[in-house]
């Protein structure tokens, strides 16, 4: 466990000595604080228009912005994860480090889970950002909380199991190039996936519909905290975890 | 401290390393020695648990490497042969986390670090990122890395690589000081290396193991017979070279004498002796006695480069020998 924090803080530590981490959080800073913009101005225009054709309806900031926009969040963040986790590995592959941490007294699900936890960390510092939008929400309307934390919890999930994706993916290759493309492309796919088969009742559909790891976020971002989404979740993240350590494995024995 | 017995490491196509057996004793320094992509490299990984075995075994400090793993790594310290260091972390910041990664308390690290820094001679940039720092200096952060922890086994590849001849030449005395209560191996391909700060020598090639022994026994074995140089000063022109070659030639034990380009006026012979005969001093008698000037007298002792070339051309020749009779084996079959 020692470990585990230790090279977690190491990886919080070259994340932030480098301009990576400051490029996503402000990139996803941008691109929100774009969707809160227009999901408040379109919320307030229907609002104005509702009454002055006399029909004015009670409207939920809920409903109108938080939801979307933590929707929108969860997309973006499909982008981001790839820039997060391709160097992870790949990097300590590249410069030989991982000659140093593999001959350490140090298991090699200590290596990954501090690799993992500190992606996560910087991962949630990226999601801090988006906070400062719905503070405002907070400050100047009555938005309910809990769907609020409920969605926040599922993006945090969801961003926990494309991180050990791209975890995994990191152990394969010694470019980064090569591992944050890969990871793109399967976050990208999974995107896809989710978008094509929504409307598909065949088998395959339901089944791919249900792997595919966006999905799964639907109920958690109308506030619905379902245990069947949170258990794929968490086992997602313990296969791809488990499947890295196999990786790490068979490198040392074909390196 | 460190044994290895029938030690094979293939990877998909090739052998890197071919059932190699050794053992090497507390508090020794020896020296692993090869031309490139001999399997010394991949012998350290083995040794350091990097690699798993392909079959064979290999036992550090009482520990197997593959049934023991973690009791090993922590009684290693290992320097590759490109320094793992994070080019972004400060060189204190770096031997901080390497400390804590190897399993020191953190009551302790600062005083190890001190210590490491002090001995590597890298006190003066410990504040400075890694990245900025010149190829001598990361070796050194390297090597401070290895130390940190104190261990019992010391795996260095290729410490010198790099490094300027003065530095050089303080890692070979930082590495005679930590002899004695470490045993370490080092790596490399230069001879010289071996014969200022190895006691012994582990030579291999593609992957084979040629010789095991002391560095003074190898020079001894291979050097049969003695070789000595002779320098003669003539006066006016006399002696002339025939004269001295003649004179030399009939010293008893000589076997043949070379002649060598004359050097500022002075004539230059190398004498070789007979097998297991001394001819220094009948040398010299010799000449002093003829009245010539005697300036130089020196025994050419084979230097590793020799021997190393003595013994993987040996090996050679073994290998186009046995070629040659499968070769006619096969014939005869044919026939």
């Amino acid at each position: 466990m020692k470990n585990v924090l230790l090279i977690c803080r190491k990886e919080l530590n070259s994340y932030f000595a480098s301009p990576i981490a400051y490029l996503l959080m402000a990139f996803f800073a941008l691109i929100f604080g774009f969707g809160f913009y227009t999901a408040t101005r379109d919320m307030v225009k229907f609002a104005f228009q509702a009454q002055m054709m006399g029909q004015a309806q009670p409207q939920n900031v809920n409903d109108a912005i938080i939801r979307p926009l933590l929707g929108f969040a969860s997309t973006v963040a499909l982008f981001l994860i790839p820039m997060i986790t391709m160097r992870t590995f790949a990097e300590e592959k590249r410069t030989g480090t991982i000659e140093l941490l593999m001959t350490s007294p140090t298991r090699d699900i200590e290596i990954i889970l501090g690799k993992w936890l500190g992606a996560m960390l910087l991962y949630l510092c990226v999601l801090a950002m988006s906070m400062i939008n719905i503070a405002l929400l907070f400050a100047w309307g009555k938005p309910d909380l809990k769907p609020v934390l409920v969605a926040y919890l599922g993006l945090i999930l969801q961003g926990g199991c494309l991180l050990a994706i791209g975890v995994f993916i990191s152990t394969t290759t010694r470019n980064q190039i090569v591992a944050g493309g890969v990871t793109f492309f399967v976050c990208l796919l999974l995107w896809l996936l989710s978008w094509f088969t929504a409307f598909d009742s065949t088998v395959t559909a339901q089944v791919v519909n249900y792997l595919s790891i966006v999905t799964h976020f639907e109920n958690f971002s109308k506030g619905v905290l379902d245990s069947k989404d949170a258990v794929f979740y968490l086992s997602m993240i313990f296969f791809c975890l488990f499947i890295t350590s196999r990786a790490m494995e068979s490198l040392r024995w074909r390196s | 401290m460190i044994k290895v017995e029938g030690l094979t490491k293939r990877y998909a196509r090739t052998v890197a390393v071919d059932n190699i057996s050794f053992e090497v004793e507390k508090g020794q320094i020896v020296g692993f020695l090869g031309p490139n992509g001999a399997g010394k490299t991949t012998t350290m990984r083995v040794l350091t648990c990097f690699l798993p075995p392909t079959s064979g075994s290999a036992n550090v400090a009482g520990f197997d490497v593959l049934e023991n793993p973690m009791e090993v790594k922590k009684r290693i310290g290992y320097l590759p042969e490109t320094p793992p260091v994070y080019p972004e972390m400060e060189v204190d910041e770096y031997l901080n986390f390497v400390g804590r990664l190897k399993g020191i308390p953190s009551s302790e690290i600062h005083r190890r670090v001190d210590d490491v820094t002090g001995r590597c001679a890298i006190g003066d940039v410990r504040k400075k990122l890694i990245g900025k720092l010149s190829k001598g200096y990361r070796q050194r952060v390297g090597l401070a890395q290895a130390i940190i922890h104190n261990p019992d086994v010391l795996i260095l590849d290729e410490p010198t690589s790099g490094l300027d001849p003065k530095q050089i030449i303080e890692i070979r005395e930082l590495l005679k000081s930590l002899a004695g209560d470490h045993t370490i191996i080092l790596s490399t391909h230069i001879l010289s290396e071996v014969e200022h700060s190895c006691e012994r020598v582990i030579i291999i090639s593609q992957g084979k193991l040629v010789a095991i022994d002391s560095v003074d026994n190898l020079t001894n074995r291979l050097r049969g017979s003695e070789a000595v140089a002779v320098e003669v000063e003539p006066i006016d022109g006399h002696p002339t070279t025939a004269e001295v070659q003649q004179r030399l030639e009939q010293v008893s034990g000589v076997s043949r004498v070379l002649m060598k380009d004359p050097r500022a006026g002075r004539l230059n012979f190398e004498v070789e002796s007979l097998q297991g005969r001394t001819i220094r001093a009948d040398l010299a008698r010799s000449v002093v006695q003829s009245g010539w000037n005697l300036s130089e007298l020196r025994a050419v002792g084979l230097s590793l480069e020799d021997i190393f070339l003595q013994l993987t051309a040996a090996e050679k020749k073994d290998e186009a020998g046995a070629e040659k009779e499968k070769e006619k084996v096969e014939e005869g079959v044919k026939q």
